[in-house]
């Protein structure tokens, strides 16, 4: 969240979009009807089903699954078109005015570079003309052809009510609603917000999905602002730690990038990754990557990473391709993997294509479930009747289950989605023999350690110098050493750092991660305060807890107020210059001691300084979103393209072309998703969440129901090109078959939850059906529309 | 919790009067707005996780609604309804939190022959006391919102206490706190019914004509008042239209008030009368026959 | 005649609600109320590990906090003093003490032989001993040092790891050093489910 969940209250419209906060956060939907009382907010709710959320919005809106970007492309044209813009805005802090290359192009459903036998694109082309100094050419007229203005509007104006409709199958009258509700808010006086959440992660567009929504709020001038922003409700306590911390197969904490083999040295990497600025003045904060990487390596390898090993930098592993989970189970499916740990996580149900994923663990030499709960990942290899089909005998896995302690037997900190760090205690031992995580990876790493010094064997030095000890007990690092060590530490005077900003890249300070900097410094644990009071009533509790960076509670804050310092909308302030000086009810988002004119580009961490229409190169699939089928499209073509159908930058590993279905045999779209009362596989084993949702099910509207003779509680059967389950039906009027492309499309809803080695019915898990291929950018599965095919079952 | 703050009580019918009530004691109410609520369960859970009920684990009923009904281990249940509104055909998934009402004038009590199974608080909280319940089952029959439920094992009647527990040391309902969206608000009678007022002439601005407040005068009003979409239509919530104590009760009323305003003596004579006739009323599931030959005679006499 | 026209032909007469209308009031009554289940319980702050809303609780424990009573916690509500949650919870979060002490929470180090049909509970020395052996055997046999150009790689890529998204910072950081420092690369986390 660029905002916080007080910070809904401020809103004047709340966009439930590619998420559902009423079911899947509800109580951080609790600030959506304080928002509607207290603040007039109105409530959109766009979405395939008509949820939890749909149940108190203002105005609901149907799409077909896969379709956001037509919806938010056509939003963005009917903006434009109907000049609800927030000019000032876009003119200062958007690179709207910036000329692009005279290459770029954009034809039938392909920019420019496309290389069809890799799917990939030559990014080349899609950049700023630059300057003899190497700045970007602006236009601030507005009249060049290429500036990014222009190229935009061409770009959305195919996207008519008409054509959005035809695509989405929203009926008109109800998109022109919304259009409208989210258009009001191009005024200085009001916010929209956009809360989002996996319903547009899980599409092969995922990353598309999320722009094309920032590009809205731009246009609109509504980030940076008291109600606005881009609004990203994360999943698990602590995912967004656990991202912080870069527990991803190409990052390093901190948003650090770990080398890849074009890295060849540190010199080399840092060059790569250190940006330089596209507009003359800019703050341009990416500049300081070498001092957090390498006060990063210090608290990696401690007195072992020194100027001259190059602090340690060769003993990072380098990545030739993305390892994310999807190819590294296809790499376990074809043999290539011997070794799996597998931490708090119930990988056989949560991960896509069950049969695959069952296949291919059933190929390890070994597997370690770290987990306090008997998962059905740690029970693979044991049968049980249809719901896991397999002969234990022909596994020969070594499986260890080893348990751990839960949030209520440790202490630690976990980053809530308003990235506030917050600092919680232990209240009781754990069952049995649970250690934390912790002490498990450290009685391991020990023994690795033993067994290396006696036996000797490859590269032994990262696994020796890696920094355990500065912790009082190697076998278990406690969390408030940890804590201390990720704030970052003088080590000329042996200080805790007060802020980022101290560290250096010579290797005098250590920092685990620059971006929680000043979350333990000499004043003690930040993240442990319990002020609650809200000074200015904005929902700013600067004294709770810490939130990174720097505890500033709104991102990009410098945006809600004009070039000269003057808020929007003097009843948002949010920072202000006045009497030559800023002030603020929160920590800016800028070099306070800069004037206004001279901070007048809020998007620090961006080489222009300003927010992007045209995204460059950064993403896989094209400088603009554009409208894609997903993989498994129920009409089979592109409305827009019919030879561009899907995402043409997906990555498409070998054999998993065959693995998806059409249209012909698989008629319905399938979408997948949390209901309230349950947590992904986790409550399955909580009593009281078992007895509130005793079963899964999947929701049909009426006339599919009707056409086939279901009725509610009937058992059918759900079939994919990868595998079918058994389930009761929910027929319900909150699924409505939509026109899309002169056919009628219907949806059907399947919760996630099933499994059955839990306190719930036994019942199948919905990754039996779902397909691996993923966003181009993220690699994270299309679990959200998928094609399925429905049947009665007659008897069970 | 002092006798003091008991003013009705099931099964008695004393002459001596208790120790005094605290009658400046305000009453309390529970209020449930159906407009703000989001149907997450947060109340359903957190009754049965501070009352330590775990209903058995049922199965899928065609609905999000689980248990499929209240009952002696489930005290506060969500039920869920789809309504297509008839003007302008919207879809209305309608979410009722589905507890005891706290009827000011309650028929469970009023049923019930126990001495002091049921009491009326002064706060206007109607409570079983379950060491007490025979379970004869009268109150689960009275009850108009279908509320109280036997228990299979012990016999006795449950429903939810308002948290009675919590209440007694200052605190919120469990179901009141837990709430997500503010849809459940706790606190006097009045300060509800101020909330209430405030709150519809908001929904009736934002063009729900029909909104109003579900406060059944046929009980005497609710300690459970509830805001809904449409006030005209609460059967489709789930909730009866027109709830009253019961037929025979309202006659008995109507003939002893005006008796009662006359003087104490017709009162103590009624009150003899009932202690006489009834005493503590006793009823065997088992034995239905005895009661078909008694009772008409006590009828009679009344 | 059923229960309920029994009820409505005799429940007149014992109609109290009409007695105590006129100031008759029961003697002795003890509704027992139940006591209050927290006083002077053990209470820990903690956050909920479900979603990313990050709510407070409060956790009650037996025990008073003396080091002879083994704490367990019987029964978590929201904190009323956090910001976002003001005391609320979700359905999922209200019934964390049943996630808590939940029937299926693993309690030793077990492990399940090649091609066998049931754990075996092991030590936790000789469940890291084991685990040891198998990553060093694999790890000396597929480490990959440099690459086809002769650039150094350091990588392991015939192990990997899904790591957790609901442990604390601290763990995660130390499950990061330790995935690292072995040239583990295929470290991926739930974030992306």
């Amino acid at each position: 969240m660029t905002n916080h969940w007080i910070d809904i209250k401020n809103s004047n419209v709340v966009v439930i979009m590619g998420g559902n906060a009423a079911e899947a956060h509800p109580v951080g939907f609790g600030w959506v009807t304080e928002a509607m009382e207290h603040n007039n907010a109105k409530l959109v709710v766009v979405d395939p089903r008509y949820n939890r959320s749909a149940a108190l919005s203002d105005c609901y809106a149907p799409l077909r699954s896969g379709t956001d970007i037509a919806f938010l492309l056509g939003l963005s044209r009917y903006l434009i078109e109907t000049k609800q813009v927030n000019y000032d805005y876009v003119k200062a802090y958007t690179n709207a005015s910036y000329i692009v290359r005279e290459d770029f192009e954009f034809n039938e459903g392909l920019f420019s570079g496309f290389d069809e036998k890799s799917r990939t694109y030559d990014k080349e082309t899609w950049y700023y003309e630059l300057d003899e100094d190497g700045y970007a050419k602006v236009d601030e007229s507005f009249e060049h052809p290429r500036c990014v203005w222009n190229l935009l509007k061409h770009h959305v104006e195919r996207y008519d009510f008409d054509t959005v409709s035809n695509i989405t199958g929203t009926p008109v009258e109800d998109y022109e609603k919304v259009c409208a509700i989210i258009g009001s808010t191009y005024t200085h006086d009001k916010a929209a917000t956009f809360m989002y959440a996996l319903g547009w992660t899980h599409h092969t567009k995922g990353t598309q999905n999320i722009r094309s929504m920032a590009m809205v709020q731009l246009l609109l001038g509504n980030i940076g602002v008291l109600g606005g922003g881009v609004n990203a409700l994360r999943g698990h306590s602590n995912v967004q730690g656990a991202t912080d911390m870069g527990l991803l197969c190409q990052a390093l904490p901190g948003y650090l990038k770990l080398p890849s083999d074009k890295d060849t040295d540190l010199e080399t990497y840092l060059d790569h990754h250190t940006p330089k600025p596209l507009r003359p003045g800019q703050t341009n904060y990416w500049s300081n990557y070498p001092k957090f990487f390498i006060s990063q390596m210090k608290s990696f390898w401690g007195e072992n990473a020194t100027k001259e090993n190059s602090f340690g930098y060769d003993w990072l592993p380098k990545w030739d391709q993305q390892y994310d989970f999807t190819k590294h189970i296809d790499m376990m499916y074809h043999g290539e993997v011997n070794g799996y740990f597998i931490q708090g996580v119930n990988a056989i149900n949560s991960m896509p294509n069950r049969n695959k994923t069952l296949a291919a663990f059933s190929k390890l030499k070994f597997m370690v479930v770290m987990d306090p709960l008997a998962t059905e990942t740690s029970v693979f290899w044991k049968k049980d009747d249809k719901f896991n089909d397999v002969d234990p005998s022909q596994i020969q896995t070594q499986v260890f289950r080893l348990p751990t302690t839960l949030f209520a037997e440790e202490e630690g900190c976990i980053v809530n989605s308003g990235r506030w760090m917050q600092w919680h205690w232990k209240g009781a031992n754990a069952p049995g023999e649970s250690k934390p995580d912790a002490a498990i990876l450290s009685g391991i790493l020990m023994k690795l350690r033993a067994l290396y010094k006696e036996e000797g064997g490859v590269l032994p030095e990262p696994i020796n110098a890696i920094n355990w000890a500065g912790y009082h007990d190697s076998h278990f690092p406690h969390g408030s050493e940890v804590a201390k060590e990720l704030n970052g530490i003088d080590l000329k005077t042996g200080k805790q750092l007060d802020s980022f900003s101290q560290l250096k890249d010579d290797g005098s300070t250590a920092c685990g991660c620059w971006i929680y900097s000043g979350s333990w410094t000499e004043e003690g644990n930040l993240m442990a305060r319990r002020d609650n009071s809200d000074p200015s009533g904005k929902g700013i509790t600067p004294g709770w807890s810490f939130a990174w960076p720097s505890n500033r509670r709104v991102l990009y804050n410098r945006a809600s107020c004009d070039v000269n310092g003057k808020p929007w909308d003097p009843k948002r302030t949010i920072v202000e210059w006045k009497h030559d000086k800023w002030h603020g009810i929160d920590v800016g988002d800028f070099n306070m001691k800069l004037t206004p004119q001279e901070s007048a580009h809020p998007f620090i961490m961006q080489q222009e300084g300003v927010g992007r229409f045209f995204a460059l190169k950064h993403l896989a699939e094209g400088p603009f979103p554009e409208h894609y089928e997903p993989m498994e499209s129920p009409i089979g073509t592109n409305p827009l393209h019919p030879k561009v159908i899907s995402n043409p930058a997906v990555r498409m590993l070998d054999g998993v072309a065959e693995t998806l279905g059409s249209h012909k045999e698989y008629p319905y779209v399938c979408t997948t998703y949390c209901v309230t009362e349950h947590f992904n596989f986790w409550t399955a084993h909580c009593r009281l969440a078992a007895i509130s949702m005793p079963e899964t099910f999947v929701e049909i509207d009426e006339v599919l129901a009707a056409a086939k003779g279901i009725n509610s509680g009937d058992w059918v059967t759900v079939s994919s090109k990868r595998g079918e389950l058994q389930t009761k039906a929910l027929v319900t009027k909150r699924l409505q078959p939509l026109k899309v492309h002169g056919q009628l499309v219907h949806t059907v809803g399947l919760p996630r939850h099933g499994g059955y080695n839990a306190l719930t019915r036994k019942s199948s898990s919905c990754n039996v059906l779902t397909t691996e291929v993923g966003d181009a950018n993220t690699q994270v599965p299309e679990f959200k529309a998928f094609l399925v095919n429905v049947t009665k079952v007659e008897a069970i | 919790m002092s006798t003091q703050d008991i003013i009705l009580s099931s099964g008695t019918s004393r002459l001596s009067p208790a120790a005094q009530v605290r009658k400046k004691l305000s009453k309390v109410a529970k209020l449930f707005d159906a407009t703000k609520c989001n149907g997450c369960k947060a109340c359903q859970v957190s009754c049965s996780e501070w009352n330590d009920l775990r209903a058995p684990i049922g199965e899928f009923t065609g609905s999000y609604q689980n248990p499929a009904d209240l009952s002696s281990e489930c005290w506060t249940l969500m039920k869920f309804n789809e309504v297509t509104d008839e003007k302008d055909k919207l879809l209305r998934w309608q979410f009722t939190h589905t507890a005891c009402m706290h009827c000011d004038d309650p028929a469970c009590l009023t049923a019930c022959s126990t001495k002091d199974a049921i009491v009326q608080h002064a706060n206007g909280i109607v409570d079983f006391d379950s060491d007490k319940c025979i379970g004869c089952g009268y109150c689960v029959t009275a009850c108009p919102f279908d509320v109280p439920k036997l228990d299979s094992v012990d016999q006795k009647a449950y429903k939810c206490t308002m948290c009675s527990d919590r209440l007694q040391v200052g605190q919120e309902p469990s179901c009141v706190k837990s709430c997500t969206t503010g849809a459940l608000k706790f606190g006097t009678r009045e300060d509800m019914l101020f909330i209430a007022d405030m709150r519809i002439k908001q929904l009736h601005e934002k063009g729900f004509a029909k909104a109003g407040l579900y406060n059944p005068k046929g009980v005497g009003g609710t300690g459970m008042m509830m805001i809904l979409h449409d006030i005209d239509d609460p059967q489709s919530y789930g909730l009866p239209a027109d709830p009253k104590t019961s037929l025979s009760i309202k006659l008995w009323q109507d003939v002893v008030k005006p008796l009662g305003a006359a003087g104490i003596i017709a009162t103590v004579a009624v009150a003899c009368l009932h202690r006489i006739t009834v005493g503590r009323n006793i009823v065997e599931e088992d034995e239905p026959a005895a009661f078909d030959h008694s009772h008409p005679s006590k009828s009679d006499k009344e | 005649m059923n229960r309920r026209q029994f009820f409505k032909l005799c429940a007149s007469s014992t109609a109290t609600s009409a007695i105590s209308a006129l100031g008759l009031l029961p003697g002795k009554a003890f509704a027992a109320v139940r006591e209050f289940k927290l006083l002077r319980a053990k209470e820990t702050r903690n956050n909920c590990c479900y979603c990313s809303v990050g709510c407070g609780l409060l956790m009650y424990s037996h025990g008073s906090n003396g080091k002879n009573a083994e704490k367990s916690i019987f029964h978590i509500e929201g904190d009323a003093d956090h910001p976002v949650n003001r005391g609320s919870l979700c359905p999922k979060g209200a019934g964390l003490v049943d996630y808590v002490n939940s029937p299926n929470r693993n309690h030793f180090p077990e492990v399940r032989e090649p091609g066998t049909n049931e754990w075996k509970r092991i030590s936790w020395n000789e469940a890291f001993g084991r685990i040891a052996r198998l990553m060093k055997d694999d790890r000396d046999a597929n480490f990959i040092e440099k690459n086809s150009d002769g650039t150094t790689v350091n990588r392991w890529l015939s192990t990997g790891m899904m790591t957790s998204s609901a442990q604390p910072n601290e763990g995660a950081y130390i499950t990061h050093k330790f995935a690292r420092s072995l040239g583990l690369v295929a470290i991926d986390t739930i974030a992306r489910n």
